[in-house]
């Protein structure tokens, strides 16, 4: 292992063992700050019941990365292709950022319904924004030789698309991913407490009103389990593809 | 085969090249040389149509046309490698971009020129896996692989080691005695021009125009210790010397 991650563990460790001795020696009450010994044991005990809810997070946020990827991709190409499009378009890009995911969680809502597609929908919005600039960033960071060499070979816009745009900003559109999917459990959870059924936003909710503070942090843990192995599995992808660095 | 009279071309108040004229006769390897940023570079990218020209003619066979593009394979300095493609890969782009990869004929082209450039067994490495004088051998294919007559070379080896550079400079050669192109040459090393061209054209500074023509009629080999060679190789760097004595 290398000593960067070494560095992390340890960090990681002291954390966990200051927060639970400060918790023994302060004699903190667990429905204010349980020990971290209780909330890993939540974490086993109640997997049964924790699981469900993860399943329908997973599901949101995945769909989520899904529809954010079919907006984002056309988007960033059809913005670099038509430079009087990205100029049109800036604005609203910007301001779909501007506007706070919490305003709109009550409006999504209520248009489309306490199920799964306003909590995709909120996923998608916050997720389609970085993967749109990284794209639209990498396209336009193709270096210009290599534009004009392609076009003394005659290619055409779709073709140098094909052949040189999309791999030169393939990079670009993988960090932007890496963000997206790190970030796109806020979408999903911020939709499950503004109105759900289930998932683990809607459990955290129930979990808070009854003082059931392990129970929010075993959510807690289990979300950004899902937000690391998400990343993990966009990076993993990242080396497959970009396989020529 | 190609004529440019009267190119001029601007950038606002800088005049690169004024009333330019060129002559390239068919099968032969010309080379332009001339003092650094002098415009040399300016003129391949007006000849290609990457920059309009404000003025002046370009005739293709007797034709006048509005640039070279689609019609002069082009190399440079930079080999410009498609670092995720193989080296086969990058060769066949030519054919990849005029939709005929799968081809039968160009696969087979490509790797015969591989096998005469001694490229072979390494068509599959991507090319941060080989060494410079590779890639640049690689782009060479790629530049063969176009098919068209015209070759245009931009400094193709000033970014090589001299023991690299020379062992490309006879693959250059190969360019015109074998594959029977036309090729016209920007470099920095007159010993290159001499070495492999039949005309050399020595630059002004900008605003660039053609200073002197050297017809080079000898036999290619054993050109490196040709006393008229070597008299005109003292002139010419006399000249640029000179220019760069005047600019300090």
């Amino acid at each position: 292992m290398e000593k960067s991650n070494w560095i992390s563990l340890a960090l990681v460790a002291a954390v966990i063992v200051i927060w639970e001795l400060a918790c023994l020696w302060l004699e903190i009450p667990d429905f204010i700050l349980p020990p971290p010994s209780e909330v890993a044991k939540v974490t086993i005990v109640k997997a049964s019941i924790i699981l469900p809810h993860a399943g329908v997070t997973a599901l949101e946020i995945i769909a989520g990365i899904l529809l954010s990827l079919l907006v984002a991709v056309p988007l960033a190409t059809v913005m670099f292709a038509v430079p009087s499009l990205e100029r049109a378009f800036s604005p609203f890009l910007v301001a779909s950022q501007a506007v706070p995911v919490f305003a709109l969680a009550p409006l999504l809502v209520i248009w489309l319904g306490y199920g799964l597609a306003s909590k995709v929908l909120m996923a998608a919005i916050i997720i389609f924004f970085p993967i749109t600039v990284s794209l639209l960033e990498g396209y336009k960071n193709c270096d210009r030789e290599y534009a004009v060499f392609f076009d003394l070979m005659g290619a055409g816009f779709w073709k140098k698309l094909r052949l040189l745009y999309w791999p030169w900003a393939l990079p670009y559109f993988f960090s932007g991913l890496k963000v997206g999917v790190t970030v796109a459990t806020i979408g999903a959870v911020i939709g499950e407490w503004v109105g759900a059924q289930r998932g683990l936003g809607y459990l955290m909710i129930q979990a808070n009103a009854r003082l059931q503070v392990s129970l929010v942090f075993a959510a807690i843990v289990w979300l950004s389990a899902m937000g690391l192995a998400l990343w993990a599995f966009v990076g993993f992808l990242e080396k497959k593809v970009i396989d020529w660095k | 085969m190609l004529s440019v009279s009267g190119l001029t071309k601007r950038f606002e108040d800088l005049t690169v090249m004024e009333g330019f004229d060129l002559t390239l006769r068919r099968g032969g390897f010309t080379t332009l040389i001339g003092p650094s940023g002098c415009g040399k570079s300016t003129l391949f990218d007006v000849l290609t149509g990457v920059f309009p020209r404000d003025s002046g003619r370009i005739s293709w066979l007797g034709e006048d046309i509005p640039d070279l593009m689609g019609r002069a394979a082009y190399m440079q300095q930079k080999d410009l490698l498609l670092p995720w493609l193989s080296l086969i890969d990058n060769a066949m782009l030519p054919a990849t971009i005029a939709s005929a990869p799968t081809s039968r004929g160009s696969r087979e082209k490509a790797l015969s020129l591989f096998r005469r450039l001694d490229l072979d067994d390494f068509e599959g490495y991507t090319p941060a896996k080989v060494s410079g004088g590779m890639r640049q051998r690689c782009a060479l294919v790629r530049t063969l692989m176009f098919e068209h007559e015209l070759v245009l070379l931009d400094e193709p080896l000033s970014s090589l080691d001299a023991i690299t550079r020379r062992g490309l400079q006879g693959v250059l050669m190969l360019l015109q005695s074998e594959f029977n192109k036309t090729i016209l040459m920007i470099t920095h090393d007159i010993e290159e021009g001499l070495l492999l061209s039949d005309e050399l054209l020595v630059l002004t500074p900008m605003p660039m125009r053609v200073r002197e023509r050297f017809v080079l009629d000898m036999p290619k080999a054993g050109r490196s210790s040709n006393p008229e060679l070597l008299k005109i190789k003292e002139h010419v760097l006399e000249e640029l010397e000179g220019e760069t004595r005047g600019e300090i």
